[in-house]
């Protein structure tokens, strides 16, 4: 089990979540933060003070996968966040000790396997 | 008959100079709201940068080549430059100081360059948006306004629009429709769902619209007489049985009346009565909206669908509304209420008359929008780079975020002394 944050463009993230809907990833979490990465400061102006803008606004994904889906996430990521430019952002892969399913009390490997979809009422 | 200056006269139309004026600022925040946060400021900026460009194109050169006594496609240079226009009124029949015609007239100039701007938002340079502005307001809109209220040949041809349903919407909306098909779509229309990103602030620029129509269509008759009641009362009543109609075909089509519908239903009501408010009853009026407001719903409906990003639905609403209105000027028109016999007393050729205006204002302002944005496309471009776009043009055209906290901003001092 893994958990995968990706730091990303805020304008990629609909082409991201596009691209991990169709590798099959569904459950995830998605917060809006500020960041750097390198990339040049936008350079502002407000009644003739200059400002640099250091902080980015940039999108964190939290997806929580079992092993088998860990390469295909990361490739879906990549696939709708890249534009070669500095400021893409990052993902992190990072070991996950314990996943629980809060409705059916499932843990692990279980907790992360998408249910079937519900019919809706 | 020496000319008399008339104080109530004058003082309404100072009045409606100013409410009319408001109107450009309102279409900021109309507009405004209706885009996503980060292109709110460039938004805004057009329609206020229209305040200074085609109000000083207005005084230099456009006011005489709309009023001006010329020929009858376009008028002279009389009043080049604000020569020649004083207190004292314009001619006989007039009862105010030519210098507040002069710029009562401004500032229906500026609304309608201003209107353009809903077309061509969030994708297009700023200073080709401003060279457009200049060129578009000497070319189209002030020989126009000068074939319908300068003495031109649809003012000749008894062609009537009481207060610019043809000079205004009309050009304003095939104008919208030629510059977002030059300049191009926005490279997320049709791929991402793009929402209003202030409801609120658009349905008070509806609000302000609104109230500042009062002095664009009350006013238009120049005097306080009958006419100028009649045309602001119709100016009340339009919008009403447009809004009506529209939250109908809204809740028939969803279940659900809109905010944003209703909002834009104010507007096309208001666009529809615009030519004709000075010349149809009031019950007529209440006809227009709501007739109005069926082929308006349904442009606005079919446009996101199609490939054109008229991305404010300048086309739908007001050229659509335009159009529609000067066409039905032509069936209620009254004898009754000041207007020429309409078809519904048995008339047909003023119809045939508005038919023929609105063909030729389409025809005229389609060509030289395009052969405008053609010539400046050869200078600059007419777009920002793909990256600015998905940035936002608020920062790569102005240099500033219309909100942020100013986290992360590090202060830059120069040492100029």
């Amino acid at each position: 089990m893994k958990l995968i944050v990706a730091v990303i463009r805020p304008e990629k993230l609909s082409e991201v979540l596009e691209s991990l809907y169709r590798a099959d990833v569904r459950g995830l979490t998605v917060s809006h933060a500020q960041g750097h990465g390198g990339e040049t400061e936008p350079v502002e102006t407000y009644r003739g003070i200059t400002v640099k803008m250091e902080l980015q606004k940039k999108v964190r994904l939290e997806i929580g996968v079992s092993e088998a889906f860990v390469q295909r996430t990361i490739d879906a990521i990549v696939a709708g966040a890249r534009t070669g430019d500095v400021g893409d952002g990052k993902i992190f892969v990072l070991p996950v000790e314990r996943i629980v399913r809060i409705r059916t009390g499932e843990e692990d490997t279980q907790a992360v396997t998408p249910v079937p979809q519900a019919e809706e009422p | 008959m020496p000319p008399a200056l008339s104080a109530p006269d004058t003082l309404f139309v100072l009045i409606s100079t100013a409410l009319v004026l408001l109107m450009t600022p309102a279409l900021a925040l109309f507009y405004g709201g209706l885009v996503r946060a980060k292109s709110i400021l460039n938004t805004m900026m057009m329609s206020l940068v229209a305040v200074s460009v085609v109000g000083l194109l207005w005084a230099a050169l456009g006011y005489s080549l709309a009023f001006s006594e010329g020929i009858t496609a376009i008028g002279g240079l009389d009043f080049v430059g604000m020569r020649g226009i004083g207190l004292e009124p314009r001619d006989a029949t007039a009862t105010i100081p030519h210098l507040l015609f002069f710029g009562y007239q401004g500032t229906f100039a500026i609304i309608t360059a201003a209107l353009i701007s809903g077309a061509i938002v969030e994708r297009m340079r700023f200073s080709a948006y401003v060279a457009f502005l200049a060129a578009w307001t000497l070319l189209v809109y002030a020989p126009v306004a000068h074939w319908v209220w300068g003495g031109g040949w649809m003012h000749k041809l008894g062609i009537l629009d009481f207060a610019g349903g043809t000079v205004v919407h009309i050009t304003a909306g095939v104008a919208a429709w030629i510059a977002a098909v030059m300049v191009g779509p926005r490279r997320d229309h049709g791929r991402r769902a793009m929402l209003p990103h202030n409801v609120p602030m658009m349905l008070t620029g509806a609000a302000l619209l609104w109230f500042g129509w009062f002095g664009f269509n009350g006013g238009s008759a120049l005097a306080v007489n009958g006419t100028a009641v009649q045309a602001s009362i119709n100016t009340m009543l339009a919008p009403m049985s447009a809004l009506a109609v529209w939250v109908f075909l809204e809740y028939r089509r969803n279940g659900r009346a809109t905010a944003v519908g209703a909002g834009t239903a104010l507007v096309v009501g208001l666009v529809a009565i615009t030519p004709a408010c000075g010349f149809v009853s009031p019950l007529s009026a209440l006809a227009i909206g709501a007739l109005t407001a069926i082929p308006c719903h349904f442009v606005i409906l079919a446009r996101p669908r199609t490939k054109l990003d008229d991305s404010l639905d300048v086309l739908g609403a007001h050229g659509t509304g335009g159009a529609v209105g000067a066409l039905l000027t032509g069936v209620f028109c009254s004898t009754a209420w000041g207007g020429p016999a309409g078809l519904l007393e048995g008339e047909p050729r003023q119809l045939a008359l508005q038919l023929l205006g609105v063909v030729a204002a389409i025809a005229w302002t389609a060509l030289a929008t395009w052969g405008i944005l053609s010539v400046i496309r050869l200078f600059t471009p007419l777009r920002v780079a793909a990256r600015d776009e998905a940035l936002g043009v608020d920062v790569s055209e102005h240099g500033e975020e219309g909100y942020t906290d100013g986290e992360g901003a590090v202060l830059v001092l120069e040492t100029t002394r």
